[in-house]
Order: C-alpha cells, then sequence, then structure tokens
C-alpha cells in the first residue's frame, strides 16, 4: 500500500482499511491493482487480497 | 476578492473549451511557508483557478496534509497537474487519478523531459495530449515556446497551450518574447504562459504580449511577503492586459518632443 508492504486483517474490504486510517473517502482517490476505483459507493463491497496493490492518493499544493 | 479591471476595458473575458474564468491569472499552490499563508496569497491574487497536485497520502498522518482541508473546491477551479511525470503513461495515470477525483475534467498536462531543467518531452506531451483528449480531458498543456510543438499539441487536443517564460521556479521572466507572440499569434487556442514569471514586471510584460493568461506559482509563494507579490500580480497581469488592448506607441530612436515647437520667444 502506497509503496510499503502492510498488513491487513483477512478479508478487509477497502472501506474497512479506510476507516482505520482514518481517511475521508471524499478527499482520496484509490487505485486497486492499477485499476481506478471510481465509485466511491463500491468501496464497502471492495475486498483485498493478498498481494494486492493498493495506491491511495489525494490533492497537495503545486504548481 | 475580484477583479479591478472593469468589464469595458477588457470586454472578452478568458474562455477556455467554452468556460469563462473571471481571472487571467491562474495560481499554483506549492512551496507555501503554510496553508494560511496560501490562502491569504490566492485571495490576494484573485485567481480563479488554482493548480494542485497528486500525491500519496501519508499513511502515517493522513488527516492533516490534503490540501482539500484547507482550499474550498466552491471557491476556486481546481486544476490538477501531472507535475513529476516523466513519460506519457505516467501523465495519463496521474490526469485518471485527478479526474477520479470528481471535480472536473480538467488537466494541466506536464511531462517532464528533463531533471535539470524540467524542460518538457514535447514527443511524449503531444501523444499524452492525444489520449486524454479522446478520453475526454480538457488539456492545458505545459510545453516549451517552441511553435511546432504548440501547433502540434492544439491539433492533438490540446484546449489550451502553456508555453513557457522561462524554466519551472527559476524566476528569470520571458526569455523569448518572439517565441510567445509568435505561438500566441499562430494558434487558434489561448495561451496561457506558464512557468518563469519572477516579478510584477515579468507579469506585464508576458500580458503585453498579447496572451490569454498567466499561470505562476514560485514567483509567489517565494517571494517575502506573497500576499503583496500575489496583489502585484494581479495589477500587473490587468496592467499588461489593457496595455495590450490599448496598443503601445510605436518605438522611434530619435526624440519627439511632447510640447508645441511654435510659439517660442525671440531669442
Amino acid at each position: 500500500m502506497n509503496g510499503a508492504p502492510r498488513e491487513i486483517p483477512r478479508n478487509s474490504t477497502l472501506a474497512e482499511l479506510l476507516g482505520s486510517l482514518r481517511i475521508d473517502p471524499r478527499l482520496v482517490v484509490v487505485e486497486h491493482n492499477r485499476t481506478i476505483l471510481r465509485d466511491r459507493d463500491g468501496y464497502a463491497l471492495q475486498s483485498l487480497a493478498h498481494g494486492d496493490v493498493v495506491e491511495i492518493v489525494h490533492f497537495v499544493g503545486g504548481g | 476578492m475580484g477583479t479591478t479591471v472593469e468589464a469595458s476595458l477588457d470586454p472578452f473575458p478568458l474562455t477556455i473549451a467554452g468556460r469563462e474564468f473571471r481571472s487571467r491569472l491562474m495560481v499554483g499552490t506549492g512551496k507555501y511557508a503554510s496553508n494560511s499563508a496560501m490562502i491569504d496569497a490566492i485571495d490576494a491574487s484573485g485567481a480563479e483557478v488554482v493548480t494542485v497536485a497528486v500525491r500519496r497520502v501519508d499513511l502515517n498522518r493522513a488527516n492533516d496534509e490534503g490540501i482539500l482541508h484547507h482550499l474550498d473546491p466552491e471557491r476556486f477551479f481546481l486544476l490538477a497537474n501531472t507535475a513529476g511525470c516523466y513519460s506519457a503513461d505516467e501523465a495519463i495515470r496521474y490526469a485518471r487519478l485527478a479526474r477520479a477525483a470528481g471535480f472536473n475534467e480538467w488537466v494541466k498536462l506536464e511531462v517532464i523531459g528533463d531533471q535539470e531543467t524540467l524542460l518538457p518531452d514535447t514527443a511524449g506531451l503531444i501523444v499524452a495530449t492525444q489520449t486524454l483528449a479522446a478520453e475526454g480531458f480538457k488539456v492545458m498543456a505545459y510545453t516549451n515556446d517552441d511553435l511546432i510543438t504548440a501547433l502540434r499539441l492544439e491539433e492533438a487536443g490540446a484546449v489550451a497551450v502553456m508555453p513557457l517564460a522561462s524554466p519551472i521556479g527559476s524566476g528569470l521572466g520571458m526569455l523569448n518574447p518572439y517565441a510567445i507572440r509568435t505561438i500566441k499569434r499562430r494558434l487558434g487556442v489561448p495561451v496561457i504562459v506558464d512557468a518563469g514569471v519572477g516579478t510584477a514586471s515579468d507579469a506585464c510584460i508576458v500580458m503585453e504580449q498579447g496572451v490569454d493568461g498567466i499561470l505562476m506559482n514560485t514567483g509567489i509563494a517565494a517571494a517575502s511577503d506573497p500576499v503583496r507579490m500575489a496583489t502585484a500580480m494581479r495589477q500587473a497581469v490587468e496592467a499588461g492586459r489593457l496595455a495590450f488592448l490599448a496598443g503601445r506607441m510605436p518605438r522611434r530612436e530619435i526624440a519627439v518632443p511632447s510640447s508645441p515647437v511654435s510659439g517660442m520667444l525671440d531669442s
């Protein structure tokens, strides 16, 4: 996750993962195994498996 | 806030891809000492368009650093950039991530070709513009001051072309006014000069070339007093625009008296 290995409870969903990290889903974009998840309502259904690659990005200051 | 130029003096607002913008000055949000300093400077600039970058969330302190905690997306038009991308594929990925944030389908496209100069990889830029435009993105392409590249970007579907005044963050001002004027004259899409403006006179001279607007970041953020500089930049952009519209007097290499030559007393 975001470039580093991370252990999470078995059968976690993406919504649970974001909740455990105290990340507001409305303020981030998630890429799961190189696929951008455009439907935030789907996070609760998106289960995560061993070896998945997750990127969580947001907007920061830039020019 | 708001523009001080009266509508009658600059009657046609900046319009890109059919959308009108209330200011010809666009500003970046990077490099500020604090978020409050950034907000104050943006307010002083009068800018509507503000650029943001896409980066990983720092998972160790995720609740405090996203710019949307500080910048109200209702008040500003968020223009995501692909800064830091060194290939067309990478820039396309960042643009898609930015669009998925859900604000708009616009992107300030950067494909950087060289770490030292941050000059664009123009071949990659054209490819990425084609791909993103075909996906419905409104692409504003950061490029060098080369006419041919600018023409190719327009052909590729860019809604605006953004030639540099000088390298990103250099503050050198406009190095090639001839090239900027030529690009403006030859392109149909708006030309927004992006990068290199260091102080208010730089901004004014850029606008006097007749371009449609300026995007800047470091020129304001790295000033000792960003609010004063943002104000100066706003006024300079307006002054330069009006001077362009007014049409300057011709240059002469000899003096021409301003007072009557007749009616002088006998000596």
